[in-house]
């Protein structure tokens, strides 16, 4: 038995268990975007035929797009269509920095909670193989099973707009299949995954290792600890005594060891804000997920240095792994 | 892999000749804090055997159990089939199988993931195999074990771990919790589908009574020391039990017996290594059984 076929069985072995969180969370998360924008459309018809100008909006906003297909205006069309899957791309995404997290918080303990872990551990495996399963699960896996999500919904959603236009009198398929192409900004997407998992890997590393390390409630660890040593620091800084400067421990170390997970958010550091690049009131699509940013994002030290630091703590957990039975 | 000579005074010599050594442990000590776990254990385990390891709580059972398992460290000696379980678990998991426990199997895997996933990570598993055992249960292939009683769950482990076809079993209380019929049926399908010259087994239980007439060999093992390691064969010609009426009862003390209990007005003795023929002056002579042996063996423990 090949080492790769065993770690492919070991990957869908995390799929099985966490079907729920990586596949079920993305897909009720797209549903419920596109449930809201039908019942957005069906209002706003509603209304507009009772009372002119006045719109409604729930779920994504179709204004720009649906304007922009009336008036043929593409480039426009374009920038809507690509926000629109931002937007969707956005939503499904926090919903899988939350499945991620929580996944990770108990790869490594719920199986020593509930003893299950001595089946695993009866078997051929190596710790190893087991964390790193966990690791490729949570960033590579648990992403791409969402990307296909937000690329379904999103044509979905596509059809919609169709099927709006048509019942609007326009042909939708010169306007909004001729002249757009949404898997540029998907598969940008997709090469933005193993950005995002290099990005990710100390909080992956740092709450992999909470998982594997403590006897009980690896959560309050993984964040307590950091929050305790964050608030002491604060107070030695009022003190005047050599401290780690405030930005640089809550967004260099705290927010890279908790909120790397999130998808994208090496983008973050590029556009100097905490979260994703807003502007009035609207996602800046251009340039957002473009190789640019990506080369620009692989070559900053922030980048490498967290790596490094995320393969030390997986090592760490590999180790803990080996020789922790019982939570 | 030869057989060691160092044990060959405990144990028949023919058996030593014959039958490789499967676990070879000595020296063999723990600790956890102040606690002494195992206190520089020796024995050795022999192939074809079905070795009971026996011991009252905190003896250091599971400890010895999980440093042949690979799943803890230890000083000392200790080979598994030739191989130092710290450094060598998954090429040595290959030719081992554990239950630890009842109901050790993930809540959330379904019969048919479980059997899926053991048939694609370990090279022995045969499925076939485990699909018949599977079939003689009530479990569906759909059903997961969260959904499952008890008994069905170790039906479960037991039909995967006999499928594979490894050199040494370890089962620690495979049958705790479990009614009289699944402890029964446990070990009837031990026996009849598994066992044989080629494979080992060593079990650690409470309920001697059960396991009495499948061990082969018996290990008593007390404060971290093994106290008494012997074949079942051997154990009728070393210890005896004896029904001594009244008047008769101080001659039998003057042998120094291991134990004395009191019985309708008689007295039962336990002796160890005293002569058959001398014993059966003093009353009826009986094998004892290893409850019996145990209760003797381990008086004083929690004392």
């Amino acid at each position: 038995m090949s080492a790769m076929t065993t770690f492919g069985w070991q990957v869908k072995r995390e799929y099985w268990e966490s079907r729920r969180g990586f596949l079920w969370a993305p897909f009720w998360a797209a549903a419920a975007i596109l449930i809201l924008t039908i019942l957005g459309m069906i209002a706003g018809e509603v209304l507009s035929s009772r009372m002119s100008g006045d719109h409604v909006q729930m779920g994504i906003s179709l204004d720009r797009i649906l304007q922009s297909a009336a008036s043929h205006d593409s480039v426009n069309l374009v920038q809507g269509l690509d926000a629109t899957m931002s937007a969707f791309a956005l939503i499904v995404g926090i919903v899988l920095s939350f499945v991620i997290f929580f996944y990770m918080l108990g790869a490594l303990y719920d199986d020593r909670k509930d003893r299950s872990i001595l089946f695993w551990k009866s078997l051929p495996l190596s710790d190893t193989g087991t964390v790193l399963s966990k690791a490729f699960s949570a960033i590579i896996i648990a992403p791409l099973i969402a990307a296909v999500v937000v690329l379904a919904g999103y044509l979905a959603l596509q059809v919609l707009i169709s099927l709006w236009l048509l019942g609007h009198g326009a042909n939708p398929i010169p306007l909004l299949w001729l002249h757009t192409d949404p898997f540029a900004l998907w598969f940008r997407m997709l090469v933005s995954i193993p950005v995002s998992a290099i990005w990710a890997l100390p909080t992956v590393g740092w709450l992999l290792l909470w998982s594997s390390a403590v006897r009980s409630k690896p959560f309050l660890w993984a964040i307590i600890v950091p929050l305790i040593v964050g608030v002491l620091n604060l107070w030695v800084g009022l003190l005047d005594l050599p401290h780690i400067g405030e930005t640089f421990y809550w967004r260099d170390l705290f927010g890279r060891a908790l909120f790397s997970v999130i998808p994208g958010s090496w983008v973050a550091p590029q556009v100097g804000g905490a979260g994703f690049p807003v502007h009035h009131g609207e996602i800046v699509t251009q340039g957002l997920l473009s190789y640019e940013a990506m080369g620009r994002a692989l070559t900053t030290p922030n980048m490498w240095i967290g790596a490094a630091v995320g393969v030390a703590l997986i090592v760490a957990a590999i180790w803990f792994r080996r020789w922790r039975d019982e939570a | 892999m030869s057989a060691t000579s160092n044990a060959a005074t405990e144990h028949d010599a023919d058996l030593q000749a014959s039958s490789a050594v499967v676990i070879h442990a000595a020296g063999l000590s723990k600790r956890y804090g102040k606690t002494v776990a195992l206190d520089h254990t020796r024995f050795d385990v022999h192939a074809g055997r079905i070795v009971g390891l026996i011991g009252p709580n905190g003896a250091g059972k599971t400890t010895a159990l999980k440093a042949i398992l690979g799943l803890t460290d230890f000083e000392g000696e200790l080979t598994v089939l030739g191989m130092d379980p710290r450094r060598e678990r998954p090429a040595l998991m290959q030719q081992v199988c554990f239950i630890a426990d009842v109901a050790t199997l993930p809540r959330w895997i379904r019969v048919d993931e479980a059997m899926d996933f053991v048939a694609g990570v370990h090279p022995r598993f045969d499925r076939a195999k485990c699909e018949r055992f599977l079939a003689r249960t009530k479990l569906r292939p759909e059903q997961r074990v969260r959904q499952m009683s008890k008994g069905m769950i170790v039906q479960l482990h037991l039909a995967l771990v006999m499928a594979i076809d490894a050199r040494l079993l370890v089962l620690d209380e495979p049958t705790l919790g479990l009614d009289i019929l699944y402890r029964k049926q446990f070990y009837q399908r031990l026996l009849e589908d598994y066992f044989d010259e080629n494979k080992t087994i060593l079990v650690t239980t409470h309920q001697v009574e059960e396991i009495e007439n499948i061990l082969t060999d018996l290990m008593f093992i007390r404060d971290g020391k093994i106290v008494l390691d012997t074949p079942m064969d051997a154990l009728g010609e070393r210890f005896a039990e004896v029904l001594v009426n009244a008047d008769r009862a101080e001659a039998a003390r003057a042998l120094h017996p291991m134990d004395e209990r009191q019985v309708f007005g008689k007295s039962i003795f336990l002796f160890d290594g005293i002569d058959h023929a001398k014993l059966a002056e003093l009353g009826e002579v009986r094998r004892p059984s290893v409850a019996d042996l145990f209760v003797a063996t381990m008086k004083g423990t929690y004392a």
